[in-house]
């Protein structure tokens, strides 16, 4: 075992901006007529999503890939799952490769589950007999065995995604590249997969790489991790120490995220409104909220003419889309909010959020009714970080864990 | 770690590269089920399901024998007008469906190909063969109304040339060829520029006007045969013709020059295909 199952040296990728799908042939004539004069082509354009890259991967070991969007994890992931080339550097693997990056893919809505399962199967690498071999075992993870021969256009997306998840699970690459796609389903379900990937890189020694947002998850299930920065490697080792560091990167840079140009119903008077929301939590560049943290939101807005009885109201959203809790705050009553910039920080004390994910709408109104309203303004995490063990609570469903006191006493 | 797992270089590929024969073959149950996906779902909620590949030539047969044989007044090579332009349609159908399948590959799965890795030529080659066989249904139509059609005129003996019927399969796998590689030229020049799928659309619609499908080729002067032995699907349509219906216009050098156009267009089209597809994800 001399040797790493994955070696990836200098491995780089450039996009070229702005010229992504709207070169015209005229543009691409230019471009080739000046490379066949030897001359690189001026480009200003270019944008490394990442650069430089190398890291070697044991086997049996399971890798968490780590960074804020647009850090390169989705390139990486690409390029290993060979999608799309590298511009330099190399990458080797030895041992089959089935990767993961999107649950579903190649479902034919008119097929029956069984028939799914043999076309997704093969799309991801296996061969018929492999399929068959392995198809009670995929029916029962799924849990879908009573509908199995009804087209998967009627399945309920629970049961869709079950069983995607399930034939990816069952294939047995010695390399299996997994993106965020655990952010579908419930989460008794994400559980469930997240089980099934810790029995396989445990029980059979293979190796996983995993990208995800869930630092939770990244916790429970990576032995080491991969920090990627603007396309470069941050930080490669023990997962304790690399995911702790990218926490407390985060903690330090501000996470305000701009809403002002997201699309807004064209009945709003927006005179006053978001310019930009920071989601509660370690306001990092995942936003992850330690569970029992209070709920905290700060929102910018922009006033550009005056308006009478300024309020706001949050609303925060579970995961199922489920409206869990709503605030509504008479910002300035009765008076005028002259324009300029201000910051509303909204605190939400008497809440507990479970571990899990959740969004959250904004809006303002005044007198004149509504000013503003921001649908999914920011998403955050509650991690199970500050949980202690006796607490459960990332075993319960429920999106709130109130806090609860009890008296107990013997009756006569 | 299994000691006999490939090992997976990965890294840019400089030039240009042919086909990856051992991975089309590791991938080969994900062509066929490719083609029964594409046979099994195609009819879904129709009334007429796999009729459709009867009815549309049929049709088209009709008006092309309202238009041009009794309205216009065209020659058709002695032969009744109706078989004359299915005979020419079986030709020109399998070539248009195949072209139209496989031009529109890297656009039309964009999403799958964006998500995961296979041998991306599985999707064309599997358009190919799923097209064979809306061939052999229409090609057994075609029987059905010759023997109809000698039963109710006995004075017409046109009929298939049963010595030679056998070259039949090798037209059609010289004309699934040129499909196929017109099919991934236009692949891979409208993943970059969509003007092509626009060009792709009218161009087969001129197209038919410069293949003997509406005019016998015997009917054109031979000083245009240059030209026309400059259009592969030339030779193709008139074998077919040739073999099932014993008239045709058969000429060997003309033969040749289709086939090597043919090797030309599909070595060619598979080399642009497999350049434009490793990184076309990027642009698409």
């Amino acid at each position: 075992m001399s040797q790493p199952i994955i070696e990836v040296r200098g491995l780089s990728k450039c996009y070229r901006l702005g010229a992504i799908g709207t070169t015209s042939l005229r543009e691409e004539f230019h471009r080739a007529w000046d490379r066949f004069r030897g001359r690189a082509h001026p480009d200003s354009h270019d944008f490394w999503a990442l650069r430089d890259v190398s890291f070697d991967i044991n086997a049996g070991e399971v890798v968490g890939i780590i960074g804020r969007n647009g850090a390169g994890k989705s390139t990486l992931l690409k390029i290993l799952s060979r999608i799309t080339e590298p511009t330099s550097g190399s990458a080797r693997l030895r041992g089959r490769v089935a990767s993961l990056l999107e649950v579903g893919t190649g479902f034919h809505p008119e097929l029956t589950g069984r028939e799914n399962v043999f076309l997704n199967g093969a799309i991801l690498g296996m061969t018929r007999a492999e399929v068959r071999a392995k198809f009670d075992e995929i029916v029962a993870f799924a849990e879908v065995d009573k509908f199995i021969d009804t087209p998967v256009k009627r399945y309920s997306s629970g049961m869709y995604v079950r069983l995607a998840f399930a034939v990816a699970a069952h294939l047995e690459p010695e390399i299996l590249i997994v993106d965020e796609v655990l952010a579908v389903g419930d989460a008794q379900f994400q559980r469930k997969c997240l089980g099934k990937m810790e029995s396989v890189a445990q029980r059979d020694g293979r190796s996983i790489i995993f990208v995800s947002h869930n630092i939770d998850a990244i916790f429970r299930l990576c032995s080491s991790c991969l920090w990627l920065d603007a396309g470069r490697v941050a930080s490669l080792g023990r997962t304790a120490q690399v995911a702790t560091a990218y926490l407390a990167a985060g903690a330090e840079t501000q996470s305000l995220r701009p809403i002002a140009d997201r699309s807004r119903d064209a009945r709003l008077r927006l005179r006053a409104k978001f310019t930009a929301v920071q989601p509660p939590g370690m306001s990092g560049p995942a936003s992850i909220l330690p569970f029992g943290q209070p709920v905290r939101f700060v929102c910018v807005v922009a006033v550009a003419q005056p308006v009478r009885d300024l309020s706001l109201a949050v609303a925060v959203f579970s995961s199922g889309g489920v409206e869990i809790a709503s605030a509504r705050l008479a910002v300035a009553p009765q008076v005028d909010t002259p324009p300029g910039q201000y910051e509303i920080v909204v605190t939400l004390p008497e809440i507990r959020l479970n571990v899990q994910r959740f969004t959250c709408n904004v809006g303002l109104a005044s007198d004149g009714g509504e000013e503003d309203f921001v649908d999914n303004a920011a998403t955050f995490d509650v991690s199970s970080s500050t949980l202690s063990a006796e607490q459960h609570a990332d075993t319960i469903p429920a999106p709130i864990v109130p806090r609860a006191e009890f008296t107990l006493r013997r009756l006569p | 770690m299994n000691p006999g797992a490939p090992e997976i270089v990965i890294q840019p590929t400089r030039g240009w590269r042919f086909v990856a024969w051992r991975d089309l073959h590791a991938y080969r149950d994900l062509l066929w089920l490719l083609v029964w996906r594409d046979f099994a779902t195609r009819y879904k909620q129709t009334i007429l399901g796999p009729l459709w590949h009867v009815f549309q030539p049929l049709a088209t047969a009709l008006v092309f024998t309202v238009v041009f044989s009794i309205v216009t007044g065209l020659q058709t090579d002695e032969l009744p007008p109706s078989l004359f332009y299915l005979c020419g349609l079986l030709a020109w159908n399998y070539f248009t469906q195949t072209f139209n399948s496989t031009s529109s590959t890297l656009v039309a799965n964009a999403g799958l190909f964006g998500k995961v890795y296979f041998p991306r030529l599985i999707v064309p080659l599997a358009s190919v063969a799923s097209n064979v066989i809306s061939f052999l249904i229409q090609l057994a139509s075609f029987f059905a109304i010759l023997a109809i059609y000698r039963a109710s005129h006995p004075l017409v003996t046109a009929g298939p040339r049963w010595s030679a019927i056998i070259l039949l399969p090798l037209v059609l796998v010289q004309l699934a060829a040129f499909s196929l590689g017109v099919g991934l030229w236009l692949a891979a020049l409208t993943a970059k520029f969509r003007d092509f799928t626009v060009l792709a659309g009218f161009l087969i619609q001129l197209w038919l006007y410069v293949t003997p499908v509406i005019l016998p080729l015997a009917k054109v002067p031979p000083r245009w045969h240059l030209y026309v032995a400059l259009n592969p699907v030339t030779m193709p349509v008139e074998c077919f013709r040739y073999l099932l219906l014993g008239t045709g216009w058969i000429h060997v050098p003309l033969i040749i020059a289709s086939i090597v156009s043919t090797l030309i267009a599909l070595v060619t089209g598979v080399l642009v295909f497999q350049r434009v597809e490793k990184t076309f994800v990027d642009v698409v």
